[in-house]
């Protein structure tokens, strides 16, 4: 499959890295260039600087041609906007897009975006481990 | 009416105090501790912290019995967030949000944010309008009717000078309202009416009929 990925932190990286074993054709997406030292030595995907919620942006990584978007920067806002632009202007198949904020996430599940809040996720784990 | 400003820049504090002077209720929503200071120094306790993004933040403020809510903060995306969860989670009947980026008014009008006003665009008209040459002036659009107002100047030697208007054919759905003649009272266009250099002729028209109308009436 051909994926998009936008944020190249420790998780898109670390991300990019398993799809990549797995078969897939990896773009990352990130705003500074400086991010992409995170990816994993001999990456052969590709890797652009350039802003997600930027249509431009977007069509360079490929975006009419992906299978899968993923958004993944530290900003809620700027994860959702992208998600939409890649939904409803290039009408990604599959868009998934992290959200800490789980009132934000809960609102956007309900407006049709699969939408992953990692707070609500990690807090329900450590909940888990204590009460073993 | 209350409206909830989103931001207290300089854009959210003057259309605050703007929005105070004409009698309304105002409340703006601001990330920042010093910026809320002063705000609330000058124009009275009307600027409480928060991110006008986060729902529960949206609640305590009574975003429920809003009429409008205006989210003029300086990026896209979380202008773009405080209109949607305005309109979604709260059902405010009006969302207005400033973009930076002319491109996203398709994105935002389709994402449900009723109406966006970009700086771009309104400098871009305000040259147009000071530009002599331009043949044809966006002066109003009529929102969600597809509809806009539009200026045309007759320049001198145009192959219409002298026409009546009977005799040009216009694109259809355009409607010619006032004729702005140099040193006389602007008058309502009638078939008979001969058109003269210098004209400025205010039309209503589909966008998409522009150029033709600008052909139609201009002669070129």
């Amino acid at each position: 499959m051909k994926i998009v990925i936008m944020g190249c932190g420790r998780v898109g990286a670390r991300f990019a890295g398993l799809l990549e074993s797995a078969g897939h054709n990896v773009t990352m997406l990130d705003t500074d260039s400086y991010s992409f030292r995170r990816l994993p030595s001999g990456f052969k995907g590709r890797a652009l600087v350039g802003n997600g919620i930027d249509e431009e942006a977007l069509k360079r990584a490929g975006i009419e041609h992906a299978d899968v978007f993923v958004a993944l920067t530290q900003g809620d806002n700027r994860n959702i906007m992208a998600s939409q632009i890649a939904k409803r202007i290039f009408g990604v198949k599959r868009v998934i897009c992290r959200i800490y904020d789980p009132l934000r996430q809960e609102l956007y599940q309900n407006l049709g975006l699969e939408a992953i809040s990692p707070t609500t996720i990690f807090a329900d784990i450590l909940m888990k481990k204590l009460e073993g | 009416m209350y409206i909830i400003i989103v931001g207290g820049g300089r854009v959210g504090y003057y259309l605050a105090k703007a929005l105070l002077d004409e009698g309304h209720e105002i409340l703006i929503l601001e990330k920042s501790s010093t910026v809320c200071e002063t705000v609330n120094e000058e124009l009275g306790s009307i600027c409480y912290r928060g991110d006008g993004c986060e729902a529960s933040t949206l609640a305590q403020v009574g975003t429920g019995r809003a009429d409008m809510l205006v989210a003029v903060t300086g990026e896209d995306e979380d202008n773009l967030v405080a209109c949607q969860v305005a309109k979604h989670k709260f059902k405010v009947p009006r969302t207005i949000a400033r973009i930076r980026n002319p491109s996203n008014e398709v994105l935002f009008k389709k994402l449900g944010v009723d109406v966006t006003i970009s700086s771009t665009n309104v400098i871009l008209e305000q040259i147009a309008e000071e530009v002599p040459t331009h043949p044809l002036i966006h002066l109003h659009e009529i929102r969600d009717k597809g509809l806009e107002i539009v200026e045309v100047k007759i320049p001198q030697g145009a192959a219409t000078v002298g026409k009546a208007l009977r005799d040009i054919t216009l694109p259809q759905g355009t409607f010619l309202t006032l004729i702005v003649r140099r040193a006389q009272k602007p008058l309502v266009p009638e078939p008979g009416t001969i058109l003269m250099a210098d004209d400025q002729i205010i039309v209503v028209t589909d966008p998409a009929s522009e150029q033709e109308l600008r052909k139609a009436l201009r002669g070129s």
